[in-house]
């Protein structure tokens, strides 16, 4: 039994001081194997995307034990670690820089891990993921939502990661766009043989790309289960049921029958 | 048939796939540049700053007389053939005077600006993506030198460093750059928790190269505006500051210098202070048309 | 349908942009009666700019023209603007995406909903307050005077998207567009605010225009679905009729959508036919 590509036990995440202090991540513990495909679901202010940064090291202030690959991991990330994990936005508007060419915003991790070979690696990189080398000297705003993230999509591939998190990739995209930034990123996991961490709040989306699935809620994983288990409805809680049956879309039935269920 | 016959550098600046990194720049300030031009009184105001950096660098022929020749015998004269804009109380030309005095504006206003901009910028952005103590040692220091009035401060320095044109530069240069700190530390807020920021943290980029490379192209354009809005404040604050004879000294045709020593003679004498003073509203005046210019196309907002 | 709400008769929106002209609606022509109709689409379909021009709020850049916009008879296209200011709110309310943006931050939220309600009906601020809290509750807030005097930043997105709700409907219109108002709501509120404007729209005999990207949603809500593609209505039908649907853009639109209860390989990607665009 190989070792987990990423282990998490009883992480905390908190903000603010004293009467402030709210708990982002509460006490979460699960494994995503190598070559696994792992979702993680909630709604808003569930820490799903607190935790990504947390195990990326955008946040610093996390507790309880991360392992990547059996080694636990300090508060601080050594800079071997980006060349293993790396991660993708999900506003393709904002996570690239606007004064940056795309030629620019794929040389920097070249640069930053002295790969050297630039002009290969970022032709590579732009055939991977569909855009061709006109794409190279424009800028952000000359693109569209899609196209900008396969240039996300590119950035994380050059540094060759063996784990990528998700964090949202496409729910700032339309449908259509959507189908083939998620086929793209199937494509990847295939021919790479990497490992996803996913998080969405579109319970499709999560179905599509993964096997196994973590329901979080209020900063707890509330339930880890895979989505044939899902698709049956052989789930624990209450709260995954309904968010199951509300993603499915409207029905007035469902609605009444959540009346009891407090609503503020 | 009406063939559009297109030079070889405008199709280059127009075409639609860039195939290097200097030509999607230059067509991006190709773009830009053609937006400054739909706005008239930008241009205007450029066109001033242009006029006085060629009257600044062809002084020499552009000037009638010597600027520091004194002509006792043709004092005071009101504006004519010989002098288009009169002589001072020891016969020195005032056009020429005018003429190689906005080689010393320019000097000052050159000089102020390379001085305060990077310096604002460099305490601006690493203050505010360092946060800690180190923003708020900084911001100390800021709030101390903005606590005083301009161009009280500095009368103050130059106070201390003796008057001089040079003094004059350093004192003003060091009562602007907190405004500029503030300007930048406030752009550097925002702009530090974009996701592209995030995105090239956990590429492994180290602060100093985000700062340089992510949070300064961000701040650049705020930055540059506010160099050309200030520019009028400076001019005024050297005048100021040669009114009381604490900038550049006599003879030097300094605009303020001239008018502190045409004051009195303002009523029957009007060309002696007047000219300078028209100068001195008139270069304020381009530098605020062309900041408010720069503006509207520079603000990475509008992209 | 006995007498249509509102009428609209082939609707073109075009723009000046940098390069040329844009149109961004192509003839669309469709009826609302008393019913929950859909208005499918992607980005730039112009869904959204249909909803706005029917309550004539089209961005100052653009060229509305239409061959008629009615409501209950009446012709928008011709009314003065006097007319229309009239007509929006009061007769036809518009409810908005996201409640951070359309509610004013720094007034409570229970005065903006007397204030919509004062807006057409002016007299006594104290009616106008009954009102809305009478409203509130409508909207299921459990303790209205409470919320009153909240202000937008204190309140949860699905209780902001309630309140706005409420504030459109106090002046009691006749129709209502709804621009993807549960589009920043969490998919578990999602089904309650849903709920409360079912309810509202069948208690009060209603006409409901649904503008929305999600065609599940809208055909699981909605009595009719228009699907727009490229300014254009590309398929009409009754909601329960969807998995028929003829058009080549809807079927491709179905089959790219991924679904828990459908598991595929990879999600079909769509081929966009250049014959879609003349429809």
């Amino acid at each position: 039994m190989s070792a987990p590509a990423l282990s998490l036990r009883n992480v905390r995440v908190a903000f603010g001081e004293d009467e402030a202090r709210v708990s982002a991540v509460d006490d979460v513990s699960f494994d995503v194997m190598p070559g696994e495909s792992h979702g993680l679901v909630g709604e808003s202010g569930c820490g799903k995307s607190t935790l990504l940064r947390a195990i990326c090291g955008l946040n610093r202030e996390w507790q309880g034990e991360i392992r990547l690959e059996g080694e636990l991991l300090g508060p601080r990330r050594p800079l071997a670690f980006h060349r293993h994990v790396q991660m993708v936005f999900q506003d393709p508007y904002g996570s690239l820089h606007p004064r940056h060419t795309i030629d620019a915003i794929l040389a920097e991790p070249i640069a930053i891990h002295r790969l050297g070979d630039t002009n290969r690696r970022i032709n590579e990189a732009l055939d991977q993921v569909g855009l061709g080398r006109a794409f190279r000297f424009r800028f952000p705003h000359q693109l569209s939502g899609g196209q900008r993230q396969r240039v996300a999509i590119a950035r994380a591939m050059i540094l060759e990661p063996r784990l990528l998190l998700l964090d949202e990739p496409t729910s700032a995209l339309d449908v259509s766009i959507q189908a083939e930034v998620l086929n793209l990123l199937s494509d990847l996991k295939r021919s790479r043989g990497l490992t996803y961490l996913l998080v969405s709040h579109d319970l499709g989306v999560v179905a599509h790309m993964c096997e196994r699935v973590g329901v979080m809620r209020a900063g707890r994983l509330l339930e880890e289960t895979t989505v044939q288990a899902m698709r049956e409805g052989r789930v624990e809680h209450d709260y995954t049921r309904r968010f199951i049956e509300a993603s499915q879309g409207y029905d007035r039935t469902m609605a009444h029958r959540w009346e009891s269920i407090a609503t503020p | 048939m009406n063939a559009l016959v297109r030079t070889g550098w405008r199709s280059w600046l127009s075409a639609e796939v860039a195939q290097s990194a200097w030509q999607a720049s230059a067509q991006r300030a190709w773009l830009g540049w053609r937006r400054f031009l739909g706005n008239p009184l930008a241009v205007a105001g450029l066109a001033v700053i242009v006029a006085l950096m060629v009257v600044a660098l062809a002084a020499p022929w552009i000037a009638t007389h010597d600027p520091y020749a004194q002509d006792l015998a043709a004092r005071l004269l009101p504006p004519g053939a010989g002098h288009w804009f009169g002589t001072d109380e020891v016969g020195r030309d005032v056009f020429s005077r005018v003429v190689y005095g906005s080689r010393i504006t320019l000097e000052i206003v050159f000089l102020v600006a390379i001085i305060v901009a990077p310096i604002g910028l460099a305490i601006g952005t690493v203050s505010g993506y360092a946060g800690g103590w180190l923003d708020t040692v900084l911001m100390r220091v800021t709030d101390i030198f903005l606590a005083f009035p301009g161009l009280v401060l500095a009368l103050a320095f130059v106070a201390a460093l003796g008057p001089g044109l040079f003094n004059a530069v350093i004192a003003i240069a060091l009562t602007h750059w907190p405004g500029f700190a503030r300007l930048a530390r406030a752009e550097t807020l925002v702009v530090r928790h974009a996701d592209y920021v995030s995105a090239s943290r956990i590429q492994g980029a180290s602060p100093m190269r985000i700062v340089l490379r992510h949070v300064v192209p961000m701040c650049l354009p705020s930055v540059i505006v506010r160099t050309s809005l200030s520019m009028a404040g400076v001019i005024l604050t050297a005048a100021g500051l040669g009114f009381l004879g604490l900038g550049a000294q006599p003879p030097s045709p300094e605009w303020g210098a001239m008018l502190a020593s045409g004051r009195r003679f303002l009523i029957d004498y009007w060309w002696m202070p007047t000219f300078p003073g028209l100068a001195i509203l008139l270069v304020s005046l381009a530098f605020n048309l062309l900041g408010d210019g720069l503006r509207d196309v520079l603000d990475p907002r509008s992209e | 349908m006995s007498e249509p709400l509102l009428e609209v008769e082939d609707l073109r929106v075009a723009f000046e942009s940098a390069h040329g002209q844009v149109e961004a609606v192509r003839g669309v022509s469709f009826a609302v009666g008393r019913e929950k109709v859909g208005i499918v689409g992607e980005s730039g379909s112009g869904k959204t700019m249909t909803g706005r021009c029917v309550l004539r709020i089209p961005p100052p850049t653009a060229h509305v023209s239409a061959k008629r916009i009615a409501f209950r008879g009446e012709d928008l296209l011709t009314a003065s603007e006097a007319r229309m200011r009239a007509i929006r709110g009061r007769r036809i309310s518009m409810i908005l995406q996201d409640p951070k943006f359309s509610l004013n931050p720094v007034m409570r939220v229970g005065e903006q909903v007397a204030e919509s309600f004062r807006i057409h009906h002016p007299g006594s601020r104290r009616e106008a307050r009954d009102r809305a809290l009478d409203m509130l509750g409508q909207v299921r807030i459990r303790d209205p005077k409470r919320v009153y005097g909240l202000y937008p930043h204190e309140v949860s997105g699905g209780m902001g998207q309630r309140i706005m709700i409420a504030m459109m409907l106090v002046p009691a219109p006749e129709l209502l567009i709804a621009d993807e108002p549960t589009s920043a709501l969490d998919v578990t509120v999602r089904t309650q605010v849903l709920a409360i404007l079912d309810d509202l729209v069948a208690g009060r005999g209603l006409g409901l225009v649904f503008v929305s990207h999600d065609l599940n949603l809208v055909a699981t809500f909605c009595d009719r679905v228009l699907v727009m593609y490229a300014g254009r209505i590309v398929e009409e039908c009754a909601a329960g009729d969807l998995g028929h649907a003829r058009h080549p853009y809807t079927r491709a639109l179905l089959a790219a959508t991924p679904r828990l209860d459908r598991p595929r390989e990879r999600l079909a990607v769509m081929e966009r036919d250049a014959a879609w665009l003349e429809a």
